[in-house]
């Protein structure tokens, strides 16, 4: 194998390389360019939005996806195991072994630090809601005066 | 069945990772101290204190195993080497995280952001450098990488109310992703020219002279190369360390500078030296290339630093310069120097750090420059004890620095590589300017220019006894490498590769 | 032995006293200061004595021991012990410098009465006499080097002692800039010595010495050490610190003049002996050199109105015999040993009573303004006119012996050039009696010239003491070197050995000699006499007149200040001020800056890079990548 054997990579992604910016600067060149405030909207159809759209989204989402990514590669660690088990014997046993411990540790970790509360655990009054924000209000505008 | 055969009896030494194993597995049961119930994190340091001692006590008898008996060997099909070279940066590793976990407590602590997963985290990212030290095959060399960069990613990132912290957590996994892909990408080449990823064998191919592929070995080798120097901050792959070293909380720092480094190090040392050795006149050039930008960048940029911290940053570049030099030089002397240098630098830069950290404050607010005017008068102690770290990273006679400069030059000085040893002396010289003018601005800077800030009246740093013992232990080092360096150097002389 | 194993104390007795006055500073009273400091010097002189009996009590053959306190600079093969030497010539150097050292001490404790800075003065004293003895006990030359450095620190200090005053502090560089000059010379020698002989220990040097060293190169070791020797004591062409160095208090110039410093150029002679014998051309240039500065110093001395200044001078022309006593060789090294003492003692003497008279005087150093001052002071009068006779070589006071010991190893030397040394020397003499009775006369005698509001007085005990015992000295010392029975010979023999010995007998020739002397110095006596005390100041006017340009050329000092100044100091401005503004501001400092500029800016500029943008990182990365894949291919494609 020399390296010559790979020049038709080489040359595919070139070629991408020239598609794409091809396209790219031609559409820029070609395309007929008429703004209007409604086709420099994010949706051009539809209803106008009238505020931005959220900045955050809830971090549970994420930490689910983390963790289904963990159990994931466990399990695609268990089936071909499971398929050799008995030809790996106690020594597959005793791996496996160790290693689901190694996973569940950090799932009794995850559980500890309330990663499956979806929601906060207690549900605050409005008042209490109200109370909270003035105060540390009232504490900044103090360190702020300090 | 012949799979299952050979899995069926594997040769389990477990003394081989005794040093890593007793890490992993004390971070583990930090973990489970957390799950049980929240102590005060200071017993989670405590543990991981005794972790790192008992990973040390580990490594040093493998030390003495491999050099007394002399017996180095392959373990875990080859993925494994247990040799001088790996005994000896476990050991420095153990070190590393040692005064990592001492100067924490109190830093974290004071930031409100003191948790025990601290603990864990430093334990697994130490336990990655471990295994990169012993690591005899390229996929071993990525999951040690990728094992302590992810956890130096979590800590960098650690005080997540600070938005700089968050930054710097953000570009050292953006760029340290991008620089494993790299290596990744050298890795796979490196597979593909030869047909494995042993290092061992590697050699073996290349002395039997059946090389299918040099191009494609050489650009593999260049990857590698590419791929571990960003992770030892050499020029142009530093980009990160003055971003990171800032951002993030300063105990990291310390210990990321340290750790990391010896982790890139062992692992450029093991790849080129022991799989690439047939290659040497084709990555020495580049190392010499690598060594001499290293040195002058990092050296120079440092002087345009109005903050401490990136200051040191931009030093630790310089160093990791001046240790590639003995890499470079390709003689046995070189190394050794490097190794030694890599031992002095990890106690200079840890103190250094510890002391950084203890004067920023609260929120780390004093870190620049014009901070340290007139240390001395406010903080006699901690200033005279960063002078002298400054004083040893200058290189001044009496210090581990100069014996480690010394050291590595000499072994460049053996090589022959004027060019190399010129730019080395010019670049000590360029930076024994900031590292004095730190001294200045600390000792003899009373007056403040009209316009510029008074030093604010703080109350004295005071002292946690973790704290202290970390910074006695640092200076006793810097001291004793510097005035009997002979234990180290014949220790370092030892620790030569398995092939 | 158990003195001799004592003596390292000697030194180090008033460098301790000298830290504690030091230390103490103010905190310690007035006169208090000044009695730690000398009974410190005072314990030295004892256990110096010490030192003389346990050496007496030994044969001659074994009067040299030699003890290693430990070992200072061990470097490869440069071995330098701290190490010290009793032997005869340390002995009467160490009783020289700590007998007189401690008188002198006594009577400043009454002449600085009242100082601002008294216990600062006594500190700076203890350690001159300190660094004084470090020099002579030495048993190697550099530590030798280092007393003779810190002798030289301390003159600086000493002389600028007034430092508020600037022709003292400019008299204090001078000093401190001419004994550089001098210094040169002497580390270049000892380098030579080094590089021939190997070692710098007196034992090894000696022994060696003899063996290695060709004749070019004993002389270009001696004219060497020669240059440091002109430094110190005072020789042309580097005399000229000494006069100014005046400017100290008048007990720093006894100790200057008398025990300390000056001597040391012909101790460092006398205790070299043996590389001058190696070289006859040394010889003969030492000798040159020592009657010249003492031909020409006796001529300027004649000139000067200052009270100190003529005995400066007059201190200038002593140590010219002395230098050329040691040169000569042969009798000589004792000769120039035995006048270096005998002058130390009548020297010392001679500035005491200077001092007690300008104290008296209230201050004024003019000899224009004194006159008839016997009556008055008349302690100070008899021990000053003892010191005089002394002086000038009358018998039987101690410099008749001394420099006659001097002039009769010339003339026995038996060269054309110590014959024409010899003469010279006798013109010297008789121009030293000259002045000496210029100044006898001027001072003591005719009418009194002070001003209206002086009043002159006998001064205090604390200072007369002082005069009395050294008048004794001064009178009866010469006994030690009679001619013929001459015991400072033979106590010295084992040191310069059997060629230092001379003649048991009085023979026909040293009698002449000495005759000779007596007339000669008898002679400038009675000139003296007729010029300053027989003639009218119309007489002298006239007499000045015919003599036409000398005068001023002698009270000018021969212009020799103004000549240095022309030759070497503007021009060494200049050069300076090339070096300094040119050279230094507009070049180097321009290249280093520049440099340390550049680095900065290039910092800057770099530092621009540093945008904190990721993709920036990246691509820097990537670039850096990039190169390195170019650098390999192109390197693969080449081979």
């Amino acid at each position: 194998m020399q390296l010559g054997d790979y020049l038709p990579i080489a040359v595919m992604g070139l070629l991408a390389l020239i598609f794409g910016g091809a396209s790219y600067v031609l559409s820029g060149l070609l395309a007929p360019r008429k703004p209007t405030p409604e086709k420099l909207q994010p949706y051009e159809c539809g209803i106008v939005p009238e505020y931005e759209p959220p900045q955050r989204f809830p971090v549970q989402f994420y930490l689910i996806a983390v963790i289904f990514i963990a159990f994931d590669i466990e399990v695609i660690f268990m089936y071909p195991w499971a398929v050799r088990m008995r030809d790996l014997g106690m020594f597959g046993f005793a791996l496996m072994g160790s290693f689901m411990v190694m996973l569940i540790v950090p799932l009794i970790y995850i559980i500890r630090e309330g990663v499956l509360d979806w929601a906060p655990r207690r549900r605050h009054s409005r008042d209490e809601l109200i109370a909270r924000y003035r105060a540390e209000h009232e504490a900044a505008a103090r360190e702020e005066a300090a | 069945m012949l799979i299952a055969d050979a899995i069926a009896a594997p040769p389990s030494d477990w003394w081989a990772i005794a040093p890593q194993l007793v890490l992993g597995g004390t971070a583990v049961v930090i973990i489970l101290m957390i799950c049980v119930k929240r102590v005060d994190p200071g017993w989670n340091a405590l543990v991981a204190a005794v972790g790192t001692v008992a990973s040390g006590v580990f490594a040093w008898e493998q030390w003495r195993q491999v050099t007394t008996d002399a017996n180095p060997r392959l373990a875990y099909s080859g993925m494994i080497a247990v040799d001088g070279f790996s005994a000896f940066l476990v050991l420095v590793v153990c070190v590393a995280a040692f005064l990592g976990v001492l100067l924490a407590d109190q830093y974290f602590k004071r930031e409100g952001i003191d948790r025990g997963e601290y603990y864990a985290l430093l334990l697994f990212s130490a336990c990655g450098m471990q295994f990169m030290a012993a690591a005899n095959n390229l996929v071993m060399v990525f999951v040690a990488l990728e094992l302590l960069s992810i956890c130096l990613y979590v800590l960098s990132a650690w005080n997540r109310d600070d938005s700089r912290s968050q930054e710097a957590g953000a570009k050292y996994l953006l760029l340290g992703a991008y620089s494993s892909a790299i290596l990744l990408f050298g890795i796979a080449l490196l597979y593909g020219g030869t047909g494995t990823t042993n290092l061992a064998r590697m050699a073996e191919i290349f002395s039997e002279n059946v090389t299918r592929e040099p191009g494609l070995v050489l650009l593999g080798m260049v990857f590698v190369i590419v791929g571990l120097g960003f992770k030892i901050a050499a020029v142009p792959f530093h980009m990160w360390t003055p971003d990171v070293y800032q951002g993030a909380p300063t105990p990291v720092v310390g210990f990321m500078a340290s750790g990391a480094k010896i982790a890139g190090f062992a692992g450029l040392f093991r790849v080129l030296e022991t799989g690439l050795a047939a290659f040497e006149f084709d990555w020495q050039p580049l190392l010499v290339g690598l060594a001499i930008v290293t040195m002058l960048g990092g050296s120079i940029l440092a002087i345009a630093q109005r903050d401490v911290k990136r200051m040191l940053a931009y030093s630790s570049i310089a160093h990791a310069g001046f240790i590639l030099t003995g890499l470079a030089s390709g003689t046995a002397a070189g190394v050794r120097g490097a190794l030694f240098y890599l031992v002095a630098y990890v106690f200079m830069i840890a103190g250094a750090f510890g002391v950084v950290a203890l004067l920023a404050r609260r929120g780390e607010r004093y870190t620049s420059l014009d901070d340290y005017r007139d240390m001395f008068r406010r903080e006699p102690v901690l200033a005279t004890v960063l002078a002298f770290f400054l004083f040893a990273m200058a290189g001044i006679p009496g210090t581990s620095g100069f014996v480690a400069k010394f050291a590595v030059f000499t072994g460049v000085a053996d090589a022959h590589q004027w060019v190399l040893l010129t730019v080395g002396t010019v670049a000590s010289v360029i930076s024994a300017y900031f590292y004095l003018r730190l001294v200045v601005y600390m000792y003899m800077r009373p007056e403040v220019d009209e316009g510029e800030a008074q030093p604010a009246a703080l109350p004295r740093v005071r002292w946690a006894p973790a704290t202290v013992v970390a910074l006695v232990l640092t200076v006793f080092f810097t001291i004793q490498l510097g005035i009997l360096p002979q234990g180290l150097l014949d220790m370092a002389g030892k620790a030569t590769l398995l092939f | 032995m158990q003195i001799l194993d004592s003596a390292w104390l000697i030194p180090v007795i008033p460098l301790v006293s000298a830290g504690v006055l030091a230390l103490a500073g103010r905190r310690l009273k007035e006169p208090i200061a000044g009695w730690v400091a000398t009974v410190a010097v005072g314990a030295s002189f004892v256990l110096s004595f010490g030192q003389l009996i346990a050496l007496v009590g030994r044969p001659p053959e074994a009067r040299t021991f030699v003890r290693t306190l430990y070992e200072w600079i061990p470097a490869g093969g440069f071995r330098v012990p701290v190490s010290y030497r009793i032997d005869p010539l340390s002995v009467v150097m160490i009783l020289l410098i700590t007998g007189v050292g401690a008188l002198i001490h006594l009577y400043a404790i009454g002449y600085m009465k009242g100082d601002r800075d008294f216990t600062r003065f006594f500190f700076y004293l203890n350690l001159f006499v300190g660094s004084m003895l470090v020099l002579v006990l030495a048993d190697n030359y550099l530590l030798l080097f280092v007393g003779w450095e810190l002798v030289g620190a301390c003159s600086y200090l000493l002389i600028g002692f007034w430092y508020q005053s600037s022709p003292n502090a400019t008299a204090a560089k001078k000093a401190f800039v001419v004994n550089r000059v001098g210094d040169f010379g002497f580390v270049v020698g000892l380098m030579l010595i080094f590089s021939v002989v190997g070692s710098l220990d007196y034992g090894a040097v000696f022994s060696i010495a003899p063996s290695v060293m060709t004749a070019a190169m004993a002389t270009a070791v001696c004219l060497c050490l020669l240059v440091g020797a002109t430094g110190k004591s005072a020789q042309i062409p580097l005399y000229v610190w000494l006069p100014d160095a005046m400017a100290g208090p008048t007990p720093v110039s006894a100790l200057i003049h008398a025990a300390t410093m000056v001597t040391a150029g012909v101790y460092m002679i006398a205790r070299s002996f043996v590389l001058w014998d190696l070289s006859p051309t040394a010889q003969g240039i030492t000798v040159a050199i020592g009657i010249i500065t003492a031909l020409v110093a006796a001529v300027i001395a004649i000139g000067q109105f200052n009270i100190k200044k003529v005995l400066a001078y007059s201190t200038v022309s002593q140590l010219g015999y002395m230098i050329a006593g040691v040169g000569v060789g042969g009798a000589g090294y004792a000769a120039g040993i035995f006048h270096l003492l005998a002058h130390g003692f009548f020297k010392a003497l001679l500035f005491l009573c200077a001092g007690s008279v300008i104290v008296g005087m209230h201050h004024e150093e003019d000899m224009r303004k004194m006159g008839g001052l016997r009556t008055k002071m008349p302690i100070t009068f008899i021990t000053y006119t003892i010191g005089f006779l002394a002086l000038d070589g009358i018998f039987p006071f101690a410099g008749y012996f001394s420099k006659d010991g001097i002039l009769a190893a010339l003339f026995e030397h038996g060269t054309w050039w110590s014959q024409v040394a010899w003469a010279l020397g006798l013109v010297g003499a008789f121009l030293t009696a000259t002045y000496m009775a210029r100044q006898w006369f001027m001072v003591f005698f005719g009418k009194p010239r002070w001003d209206e509001d002086v009043h002159p007085h006998e001064s205090p005990w604390l200072m007369t003491v002082p005069l009395i015992v050294l008048a004794i000295p001064s009178t009866l010392f010469g006994t030690a070197g009679l001619p013929g029975f001459n015991q400072l010979h033979r106590w010295l023999e084992p040191v310069f050995g059997v060629a230092g010995g001379e003649p048991e007998l009085l023979n026909a020739t040293t009698f002449a000699l000495l005759l000779t002397s007596l007339v000669v110095a008898g002679s400038g006596l009675v000139v003296g006499w007729a010029i300053w005390y027989r003639a009218t100041a119309d007489q002298r006017a006239t007499l000045a007149g015919r003599l036409g340009g000398v005068v001023p050329f002698v009270r000018n000092k021969l212009y020799v200040d103004e000549a240095y100044a022309a030759t070497f100091e503007r021009p060494g401005y200049r050069l300076t001020a090339v070096l300094g503004d040119e050279m230094d501001q507009r070049g180097i400092d321009w290249l280093v800056m520049g440099t340390g500029a550049a680095f900065k800016r290039a910092g800057a500029w770099f530092s621009k890079g540093q945008n904190g943008l990721i993709r920036a990182y990246a691509a820097v990365m990537g670039a850096g990548a990039l190169v390195f894949v170019v650098y390999v291919l192109a390197r693969g494609v080449s081979r």
